[in-house]
Order: C-alpha cells, then sequence, then structure tokens
C-alpha cells in the first residue's frame, strides 16, 4: 500500500529518475546498431526502481559499487547523462576518459567505485568500501548491486561472512532479474529463495518487489539505517525482470514471449505513475511532462556525447600507474 | 646512523610499527596475524601490532583470500592504505580477481580517478620443505599485470626500506617476501628505499649475476668459490620486478660483458627471459657470449630435500654455469 508521504516528497523524483535510466537505456540499441558503441552494454530496462529505490536512501558520503549492468545505478546515484553517455561511446569526456566504457564507469565525486565486468566483484569492493567508512569513523554505508548470477560466486559467501562478523556498514543488493545471462535462476540454484543464503551468516535479509520503488526505497532505508548505526550487513533481494535481452544482440532463446507480457504488465513506470495518479499527486499529463523531460535530457546527452571527441591515442599508456607524490 | 644487525621478520615488523604510527589510514588484516606463535602471524611480521594499534587497524581475518583481498581494494579506493597479509603466495590464487582484474586496473580503467594504494605482503620460494603449494615463486605472474608493482626484499634493509617506501606508493604493491630469509639477518640503516632500484650486492669484473633473493645469495656463495678460481663476479640483486630500472644491469654488462639471471621460479616464461632479452637489446655489441640463465627445472617443487634441491638452483648451478659461460681459461678445484 502506498504512502501519501512517499508519493508527494521522493515519489516524483524517483519517477523522473525511472524515465531518465528508460529512456537512456532504450537507446543503446539504435547506438550499437550505428556503431557508436563498441563491445558489450547491458541496459537495465523493466529494473529502474531497483536503482532509484535503493540511491534514494543513500547520503552523499555513501559508496556504491555496480556490476556489468550499471548505468541505472550511476543515474539513479546522479551521474551526467552526457558523460555517462560519453563514456559509453569511448570519448574524452566519459567519466573513465574513454578508457572504461560501459562496464568501467568510475565517478569518484559520487562515491561510485565503478560499474564492473566481473559480477560478483562489487561485493567485494563495496565490503572494503564499507570496512572505509568504519575505520574512519564516519556514519558512510556502501551498498553493492549485484544480480542473481552473482550470488552464486565465492566472493558472496567469502564477503557476507567478513562483513557480518566485522558489523560492516553494508547494504548488498541483490538484484533478482531470474536470468543470470541466459542461465534460469531455477536451473542454477535448488532453493530459489535467495534471502535464505544470508541467515547462515547472521544477516537480515528481506525480499521486495522490485518492480515497487516505494517498496525498494523502504527496505533500503531500513537496511542503510541499520548499518548506519553500527548494526551490521543486510541483504535485499529484489524481484525484477529485464524487459530486454541480457545485452545488446541477445536472442533470447532461453525464455519465453509469454514470460516476458507478464512481467511487461508489472513495468515498474507504469505502477508508479497509476499510484501517483491516484493519489492526485500528479495529473496524467503531468506524468506525460515528466518523461518528456527525461526523453529531453536523454537528447541533450546524446547531442553532446555525439559532439564529444575521442581521447589522444596517447592517452592509452596514461594512468597504468600513478605516480607517487 | 645507528646501524644495527636484525632479522628480516623484525625489520618488517618494525617498518609496520612505523607506518602504522605515521600515517593513520595504514591497516593490516591477514590470516592468523594475532594470535599464532608468539602473536604474529606465521614468521612473526605483525608481532604485537595489535597491542599497539588495536583490533580495529590490526584484523584478523577468516580464511577468505578473494574477501580479503577484495576488501582491501576497495578501502584502498576510499583513500586507506590497507596491507593485507595472505599466509603463502601460492594463497594469492584464490584472490587473482581482487589483485589483477580489480588492483591493478582500478586506476586506469577509471581514467585516473582512484588509487589502490594497497600493500599486498606474502612469501613466496622453496628451501624449507613446504612443497608444491606453498612453495611457489610466482613474481612473474604478477610483473606481467600492468598496473601492478612487484617487490622482492632480500636483505632485512630491505625489508625495512622497501616495505615502507610499498606503503608509501599509490600503486597496488605485491610485496613477496622469501620464506627462507625471515630469519637471516643484516643490517638495517631505517631508511625508506626508493623501489625499483637493483643494489650491486658484489662488484666483480668478469660476469655479471643478476638475481633476487635465494638466488642473489647463492650467487654471492657461487661467486666467493669462483673468486678462487681467479673469476670475478658481480652480484646484482634487482629487488623486484617493477618499477626496474636496469641501467645498472646493464653497466655491470658493458663492463663484465656476460650476464647470467638466477632464479628460483622454472625457466620458461621466468623474468630471466625478459631481463637477458633487455640486457641483448642494449648491449648486443658488448656481450662477448650469449647470457645464460640458471632457474629452477620445470617441475612444481617438491617435498623431499633432495628433491627440492634438485629442482631449485643451488651454488653448484651458479657456479657451473658461470665458469661454462667464462670459458675454460678458468678452471675451478672441486666445482
Amino acid at each position: 500500500m502506498s504512502d501519501f508521504t512517499f508519493l508527494a516528497g521522493p515519489g516524483v523524483k524517483a519517477l523522473y529518475d525511472m524515465n531518465l535510466i528508460r529512456r537512456f537505456e532504450q537507446r543503446l540499441g539504435r547506438y550499437s546498431e550505428e556503431g557508436l558503441i563498441r563491445g558489450s552494454t547491458h541496459p537495465a530496462v523493466g529494473m529502474e526502481a531497483v536503482a532509484v529505490g535503493v540511491s534514494m536512501a543513500l547520503e552523499p558520503q555513501d559508496s556504491i559499487a555496480s556490476n556489468h549492468r550499471g548505468h541505472g545505478h550511476c543515474l539513479a546515484r546522479g551521474a551526467d547523462p552526457a558523460r555517462l553517455l560519453m563514456e559509453i561511446f569511448g570519448r574524452a569526456g566519459g567519466y573513465s576518459r574513454g578508457k572504461g566504457g560501459s562496464m568501467h564507469v568510475g565517478i569518484r565525486e559520487l562515491g561510485i567505485l565503478g560499474t564492473n565486468g566481473i559480477v560478483g566483484a562489487g561485493i567485494g569492493l563495496a565490503t572494503g568500501a564499507a570496512l572505509a567508512h568504519r575505520l574512519r569513523g564516519t556514519d558512510g554505508v556502501a551498498v553493492a548491486y549485484f544480480g542473481d548470477g552473482a550470488i552464486n560466486q565465492g566472493v558472496f559467501h567469502e564477503s557476507l561472512n567478513l562483513a557480518s562478523i566485522w558489523k560492516l556498514p553494508l547494504v548488498l543488493v541483490c538484484e533478482n532479474n531470474r536470468y543470470a545471462q541466459s542461465a534460469a535462476l531455477s536451473d542454477m540454484v535448488v532453493d530459489d529463495r535467495l534471502e535464505r543464503r544470508a541467515a547462515p551468516f547472521g544477516v537480515p535479509a528481506t525480499t521486495v518487489d522490485g518492480m515497487d520503488v516505494e517498496a525498494v526505497h523502504d527496505a533500503a532505508r531500513t537496511a542503510t539505517s541499520r548499518a548506519r548505526k553500527g548494526l551490521g550487513p543486510e541483504l535485499i533481494v529484489a524481484e525484477t525482470y529485464r524487459f530486454l535481452g541480457h545485452m545488446v544482440g541477445d536472442t533470447e532463446i532461453y525464455r519465453d514471449e509469454a514470460e516476458v507480457e507478464q512481467w511487461l504488465k508489472r513495468d515498474p513506470l507504469t505502477e508508479l505513475s497509476e499510484r501517483l495518479i491516484a493519489a492526485m499527486v500528479l495529473s496524467r499529463s503531468q506524468v506525460r511532462d515528466i518523461d518528456t523531460d527525461a526523453v529531453n535530457a536523454v537528447d541533450a546527452a546524446e547531442r553532446l556525447a555525439g559532439l564529444e571527441p575521442f581521447p589522444e591515442a596517447a592517452e592509452a599508456v596514461e594512468n597504468v600507474y600513478e605516480v607517487t607524490r | 646512523m645507528n646501524v644495527r644487525q636484525t632479522t628480516v621478520w623484525r625489520a618488517l615488523n618494525t617498518a609496520l610499527h612505523d607506518a602504522m604510527r605515521e600515517d593513520e589510514r595504514v591497516f593490516v588484516m591477514g590470516e592468523d596475524i594475532t594470535k599464532w606463535g608468539t602473536g604474529g602471524g606465521i614468521y612473526g611480521v605483525t608481532r604485537k601490532l595489535v597491542d599497539e594499534f588495536g583490533e580495529e587497524r590490526v584484523r584478523a581475518t577468516p580464511i577468505s583470500e578473494e574477501a580479503i583481498v577484495a576488501a582491501g581494494v576497495g578501502a584502498a579506493m576510499l583513500g586507506l592504505r590497507p596491507v593485507v597479509e595472505l599466509m603463502y603466495s601460492d594463497f594469492t590464487l584464490l584472490a587473482m580477481d581482487g589483485i589483477v582484474n580489480q588492483a591493478a586496473k582500478a586506476h586506469y580503467m577509471f581514467g585516473g580517478q582512484f588509487s589502490v594504494p594497497m600493500v599486498l605482503r606474502t612469501n613466496g620460494g622453496a628451501g624449507i620443505g613446504k612443497a608444491g603449494q606453498h612453495s611457489q615463486s610466482l613474481e612473474t605472474l604478477f610483473a606481467h599485470i600492468p598496473g601492478l608493482e612487484v617487490v622482492l626484499p632480500t636483505t632485512a634493509d630491505d625489508a625495512y626500506g622497501l616495505l615502507r617506501a610499498s606503503i608509501k606508493t599509490e600503486n597496488p604493491t605485491i610485496f613477496l617476501e622469501h620464506k627462507a630469509l625471515y630469519t637471516t639477518k643484516g643490517p638495517v640503516t631505517g631508511e625508506i628505499l626508493p623501489l625499483g632500484v637493483p643494489a650491486v650486492r658484489r662488484t666483480g669484473t668478469d660476469v655479471t649475476v643478476v638475481g633476487t633473493q635465494q638466488g642473489v645469495l647463492r650467487s654471492l656463495a657461487a661467486a666467493e668459490r669462483l673468486s678462487d678460481a681467479g673469476v670475478s663476479a658481480e652480484v646484482v640483486d634487482l629487488r623486484g620486478l617493477y618499477p626496474l630500472d636496469l641501467d645498472p644491469v646493464f653497466d655491470s654488462v658493458r663492463r663484465t660483458r656476460r650476464l647470467a639471471v638466477v632464479h628460483e621460479a622454472c625457466g620458461p616464461y621466468g623474468f630471466g627471459g625478459e631481463i637477458v632479452s633487455r640486457v641483448v637489446e642494449a648491449c648486443w655489441s658488448e656481450l662477448d657470449e650469449a647470457p645464460v640463465r640458471v632457474t629452477a627445472a620445470r617441475s612444481p617443487i617438491p617435498y623431499s630435500e633432495v628433491l627440492e634441491n634438485a629442482v631449485v638452483p643451488q651454488v653448484d648451478d651458479v657456479v657451473r654455469a658461470v665458469l661454462a659461460l667464462v670459458g675454460d681459461r678458468h678452471a675451478v678445484s672441486g666445482a
């Protein structure tokens, strides 16, 4: 059940952020066809509510570590869509100066320790960031975003244990979109109630409807406030779905169209929009305006990114090592 | 300068104490680093750190190499200076994602925004019967990865000075101690040494012998015997593989006109190949003979002492190789 305070406050901003991610991610396929993107690009269409719901619970001093499907995590945390797109286009003005691309977007000023090409690696990095917050005596927390595939990597289990014995301010956000690339979760685990993996480590866990931004936000607020109080890590399993393939070019032979259709009915943007309208926070035309604003923002980002020059070839061997001051 | 004799392990221990006193950002973590033996890891290097700095900054960890290293990387990206200990270098193989995919690349892949000033302390090398999974020499594995620094201390003075320097650099550093050298003694000046500068351990005129750690000590012993036979060997300790300024090696080879490289890792694709290649590129016309490598056999490290000694290059092996290199004009009794 929706809370009016949420809808009238963060709910409107959440709708904009979710639209921004949606509009941004929807264009990646075309950019790829046009040759603007090289390599692998993983859109998070359908999963917007998780990134946005979690980000709204974060403070400026907090850290996040993301994964290969990370544009949404960055945008929800306040990344400039133009600089993000420049990175995906391999341009000089990209956050990582064209050296990282989609899978290696780091944004230091936003506490983003990178999207990552290794699906579970962010869990380990976020554990270390949480340790750093603890050792510095701040109340910062670290969030790791990862999928249902990463939950089968050793680093998940090792980090969960480490963070638990040390009561680190860590929030683990498992975006369970039911497929690890082409592998259905049900084929790769015996018990698909992933939150049960936390109990053996003494870590509380909760499963939330990942299509409901308010539910995600509530869970993230609970977990971050526990973490800030020094009560240790928490696992949030957000049940979600990716509306597009694993990556641009995915043939999607591993899932039924009927299943996709079922999930499309749970579009997180539609759900939030309808609630905002029902609560009379926004009119239908205001909802459309918010989407238009998002489209305009992505248009502007696209223009800027398209005009941005490529890096100089000589930069290729810069930043391998840092000169010690 | 008050120069005193101390063991390698104690020099390392002092370096950690000094670094932690000087810089609040330095903390250490690893398996069994507070309560084993006399209270400081299996070779004593972290002894009494927890008494002075407490359990927040001296963190005994579960046996979770991947998580420990990854946590070190994440903490370093936020500006701390973790010194992570893995009990044996063989165990780094459980943590390769953190080392190779994360630590080594974070500065580069994010366009210079982040640094990873983490030191990964561990020990390699054979010689004390630890067999196949506790005796490997993996330095070349790390030296091959862009973004990593690889430091190989031999003496107690190196141990102190190079560890202090490794903690101070902004780059991730693999600090590979040698398990057979922890109890060897030497003078410690207490100076912080620059990384990447080889040390000439013995001067000579007939041949340049280059090595690291046990390879250096065995080459020095070999040089004594060669000297009896009238062969003057110069011994150069690389003290690390990256960064590495090879000018002292080039200068030496230009004088001696002969090169031998000694290492404990197996020969094929070992660092000897790289050193030989660089010397040939820089000093081709000044070489009188083709350089030689004195390396371990392409074999895992065996347990039984007779087998271990057969695999890893010994003093005799260095003597034989150098004699072959300098030719028949020298004859050594008993070699």
